[in-house]
């Protein structure tokens, strides 16, 4: 009888336990999937940016998914680099303008064609390429497509996949 | 059912139903403290009312305070400051209290380290004192977050960039923290969240818990001398107070306490009057912008120290070193070999050791405070970061060798 009790608590723990079990990990999804970005926050990931009016070594900063992002049309000395987007003959340099240490806007430095990051003294090129302090990896460039003389942000083309392949952007 | 008689007065009743008055006699008439501490004993208790302050002052700016990005500036510099009547005295209370309740942690934390109150025995009001300044630290950044600022924003920019794991690039957990692709409403509502109800809650439970922690192993003295508390504690009972090493917390510690609080209050109260601005950052005056990072960003005083070890590395590295800076102290206890639990200046080189910790960390938080481009203070900034982050194993080496004092206890 005493042997025979034993046996119904321990089988009792169990099932609490296996019950306990899922409702936990079912929990979790919940609270996961609760703190995900929502839908509307995700949807809004487009911008589209108009190129033509750009001037030589004058940064713009345009707004994408909250982000900042750099648009600087290089100046026939600055030199070409294999992260330039090539509209008709102009070059541009187009990334998020966040720096890739902890994330704060670097400054553009117009006479010395380069992002000076004021957070950690991280600095750039003007192709983006990390040449001072901490940041581990060049400016990211954001999804694009080229489209005419304008710029589609967050949409993939040819252009893009071709850099992302070659690792040129992460 | 326990038998209940009929009782005379209330105290009688609640005693029946509650125990009340075994639980004044194990919490406060014969909760045994030694006679031999100085005034830095008292500053557990000038931080539990410091706690008090900012959960009253809390409460009221809490009644206007809206947690939306588009509100919650405006709800804080205009509706808080001008609008509500005595607003501006809850958030500079507030305001204060936040900082001043970091001083005096770091003043409670060094008198454990220089006594070694958190030696055999111990360990636990040390771990969890250590916990409660985690808590502490979360909740003065999730804070910090709340008036929407610039600062708010960029080091909400910053601090959740440290997720994306250095070189893992982990930038997915970085948006399932935020909840967005940068700070946002999300943001502003789950640390509004965390402010408010998530993390007071870890901090009274922990506050509990380290209360709780002293019953047993009881507050260490300036000697630290080994007290029989059971003896000397009979021998107050007995009414031989001169002759007993130990007083009742309540009312005869108590009364110390309150006294030192009352100091303490003085000049807590003529900053939050008179000199208010020294806890509020300039920057944070102006709204969020995502577009814009301030010229020079840094975090408040108390966390100068961490930050300024974070910053001369390279982003892993950094990132290590921060990591081992906010968890290191965690160990003091398991890294200090030494049997002795004497104040610094009867422990040789763990003097010289306690006093180069001091000032390497007043020098890493004035270093942490300049900006990152003159190159003289990044060295020292290096120079400092590499010496703390020395200081561990220097101090498990030393404590290994040191000889067991005899005390005329």
């Amino acid at each position: 009888m005493k042997e025979n009790e034993k046996d119904r608590r321990d089988f009792m723990g169990m099932a609490l336990g296996a019950c306990a079990a899922v409702g936990g990990v079912g929990a979790l999804y919940a609270a996961k999937r609760t703190w995900d970005p929502l839908p509307s926050v995700k949807a809004a990931g487009f911008t589209t940016i108009d190129l033509s009016g750009a001037q030589e070594n004058v940064l713009n900063i345009e707004k994408w998914r909250g982000k900042p992002i750099f648009v600087l049309k290089k100046s026939a000395d600055m030199k070409a680099d294999e992260r330039d987007i090539v509209i008709g003959s102009d070059r541009f340099h187009v990334s998020i303008g966040l720096c890739t240490h902890l994330g704060c806007i670097p400054a553009y430095e117009k006479d010395q064609h380069k992002f000076k990051c004021a957070c950690h003294g991280g600095e750039f090129d003007a192709s983006g390429h990390q040449i001072f302090g901490p940041p581990p990896s060049p400016l990211v460039i954001p999804p694009f497509k080229i489209d005419g003389t304008k710029l589609v942000l967050g949409e993939s083309g040819p252009e893009y996949q071709k850099m992302l392949d070659a690792g040129i952007t992460a | 059912m326990a038998h209940f008689e009929k009782a005379k007065n209330l105290n009688e009743w609640l005693d029946q139903r509650l125990a009340i008055n075994t639980l004044k006699r194990v919490l406060n008439t014969e909760y045994w403290i030694p006679k031999d501490i100085n005034f830095l004993w008292a500053m557990g208790m000038v931080l539990a009312a410091t706690f008090g302050m900012l959960v009253l002052s809390g409460i009221f700016l809490l009644m206007y305070y809206k947690p939306d990005t588009n509100l919650a500036f405006d709800s804080v510099n205009y509706t808080i400051m001008s609008e509500v009547g005595y607003g501006w005295f809850w958030r500079h209370i507030h305001g204060v209290g936040a900082s001043i309740v970091f001083l005096i942690i770091y003043i409670h934390m060094f008198t454990g380290i220089y006594y070694g109150s958190y030696k055999k025995g111990r360990e636990l009001i040390w771990l969890s004192g250590m916990g409660l300044f985690v808590a502490f630290s979360a909740e003065a950044f999730s804070g910090y977050m709340l008036p929407w600022g610039q600062m708010s924003y960029w080091a909400g920019m910053v601090i959740t960039n440290l997720f994306s794991g250095g070189s893992l690039e982990l930038n997915g957990l970085v948006e399932w923290i935020r909840g967005d692709y940068v700070p946002g409403d999300a943001f502003l509502t789950r640390f509004f969240m965390l402010h408010v109800l998530l993390l007071p809650l870890v901090i009274i439970g922990l506050i509990v818990l380290h209360f709780g922690t002293l019953r047993i192993p009881h507050v260490n003295n300036q000697e630290g001398a080994e007290i029989d508390f059971k003896e000397a504690a009979d021998l107050w009972k007995a009414g031989k107070k001169k002759e007993s090493k130990v007083i009742p917390f309540s009312p005869v510690f108590l009364s110390k306490d309150i006294f030192v609080m009352g100091v303490y209050f003085i000049l807590f109260f003529y900053l939050v009057f008179y000199n208010f601005n020294f806890a509020m950052d300039p920057v944070n005056f102006d709204p969020a912008d995502g577009l814009k990072t301030p010229a020079h960003i840094y975090p408040e005083w108390y966390f100068l120290w961490s930050y300024e070890i974070l910053r001369p590395f390279g982003k892993d590295a950094g990132l290590i070193a921060f990591a081992i800076a906010q968890l290191a102290l965690f160990f003091l206890p398991f890294i200090d070999r030494s049997p002795n639990v004497a104040p610094a200046h009867k422990r040789g080189l763990f003097q010289v050791w306690f006093w180069v910790l001091i000032i390497d960390m007043i020098a890493l938080t004035a270093m942490g405070k300049l900006p990152p481009t003159d190159p003289t203070f990044a060295f020292i900034g290096l120079v400092s970061a590499w010496t703390f982050l020395a200081l561990g194993p220097i101090l498990f080496i030393i404590t290994m060798f040191e000889k067991k004092i005899e005390k005329g206890a």
